[in-house]
């Protein structure tokens, strides 16, 4: 074995361990990401799959030019938007999904010290963002979950959906709008 | 919860509205327990798989058509033999027939031809009784023709 052999293999060997290790990390954050934005469990899992399985394919490519997680995303957002385009032109197939109902997604409270009352207004206020989620577009929800849920910063988000900042805190602006309207506030 | 309602206020200054921010709280926190959640279940599902010993599972069907075509390979071996060796014991009992009837068959040929010598032998010396005068006979003529004169 030359040297330069061995070389090459020690550092895919390490690339595959610095992998390991981003996975490990960031695939907690992917799945909740995916599973806030389809709200069904299966589909975030195969969808987090094909993120990963894409991510390795292109580790060797990746430059570091923003953080792992915001590629990560970024691959995250065009699988979803993939899958939603393939179901739009398989039109002819079943259009049944295993999403949960909102109702259903809104049960999930951490449980706290709050009281039964609290608890209920918790969901209910929970339940209200995600009917208000329901009306948003595809993008619109993606900036909103990255913001509020991920607690991405604009600037991580404009490179995640490879919008300008700008766009984002319009999209954000627009999305809190119809929350705050749905929770019965001023739009 | 206050907790993360602190969090995500100092997190978001643009949000003043604090019912918004109340829900923007709780829905963080509900989207992540539910993750939490999921992923703890994924988990111990994958690891209660990876912990059990992985045995192929019985190919019923497989093993069914294998145990058919051994028995009906078994049969047929089986059936040939026992057919070759049936065909080689009726051969042997044909042959030991033909074998007995040509044995009779001569023995009875020598019979007949035993008899026929027989019948023959008496009929020769009936004959050569019957014909050959005594030995003595021109003697005795002799002596009568003596007395007479």
């Amino acid at each position: 074995m030359t040297m330069q052999t061995a070389t090459r293999l020690a550092g895919s060997e390490l690339a595959e361990a610095d992998f390991s290790e981003v996975v490990a990390t960031h695939r907690p954050q992917i799945f909740r990401f995916l599973l806030a934005s389809t709200r069904d469990v299966d589909l975030a899992e195969t969808l987090t799959q094909d993120c990963f399985l894409k991510a390795h394919r292109n580790w060797a490519g990746f430059r570091a030019e923003s953080s792992v997680l915001t590629w990560l995303m970024r691959i995250a957002i065009n699988l979803q938007k993939d899958h939603w385009r393939n179901r739009r032109l398989q039109f002819w197939r079943t259009t049944r999904t295993n999403a949960v109902d909102v109702s259903e997604a809104s049960d999930w409270l951490p449980s706290g010290e709050s009281s039964p009352e609290q608890q209920l207004l918790a969901r209910e206020r929970v339940s209200g963002v995600w009917r208000a989620l329901e009306k948003l577009s595809g993008r619109q929800k993606s900036i909103f979950l990255l913001r509020y849920v991920e607690e991405m910063d604009i600037a991580e988000i404009a490179k995640a959906t490879g919008l300008s900042d700008g766009t984002v805190k319009a999209h954000l602006s627009r999305a809190l709008s119809r929350v705050r309207e749905q929770l019965g506030g001023k739009a | 919860m206050r907790d993360e309602r602190n969090k995500v206020e100092k997190a978001f200054p643009e949000l003043d509205d604090p019912n918004l921010r109340d829900a923007l709280g709780d829905f963080r926190s509900s989207v992540h327990a539910w993750s939490d959640s999921v992923r703890v279940r994924s988990e111990a599902a994958y690891s209660a798989v990876r912990t059990t010993p992985v045995r192929p599972a019985p190919a019923w069907g497989r093993t069914l058509a294998w145990a058919l075509s051994l028995a009906l390979s078994a049969g047929a071996v089986t059936g040939a033999v026992y057919e070759r060796h049936h065909q080689q014991v009726l051969a042997q009992q044909q042959h030991q027939r033909e074998l007995q009837l040509v044995q009779q068959q001569q023995i009875a040929a020598q019979q007949q031809h035993a008899n026929e010598s027989e019948d023959l032998l008496a009929k020769i010396d009936s004959d050569v009784a019957r014909e050959v005068p005594s030995a003595m006979e021109p003697l005795a003529q002799m002596m009568t023709d003596d007395s007479g004169n």
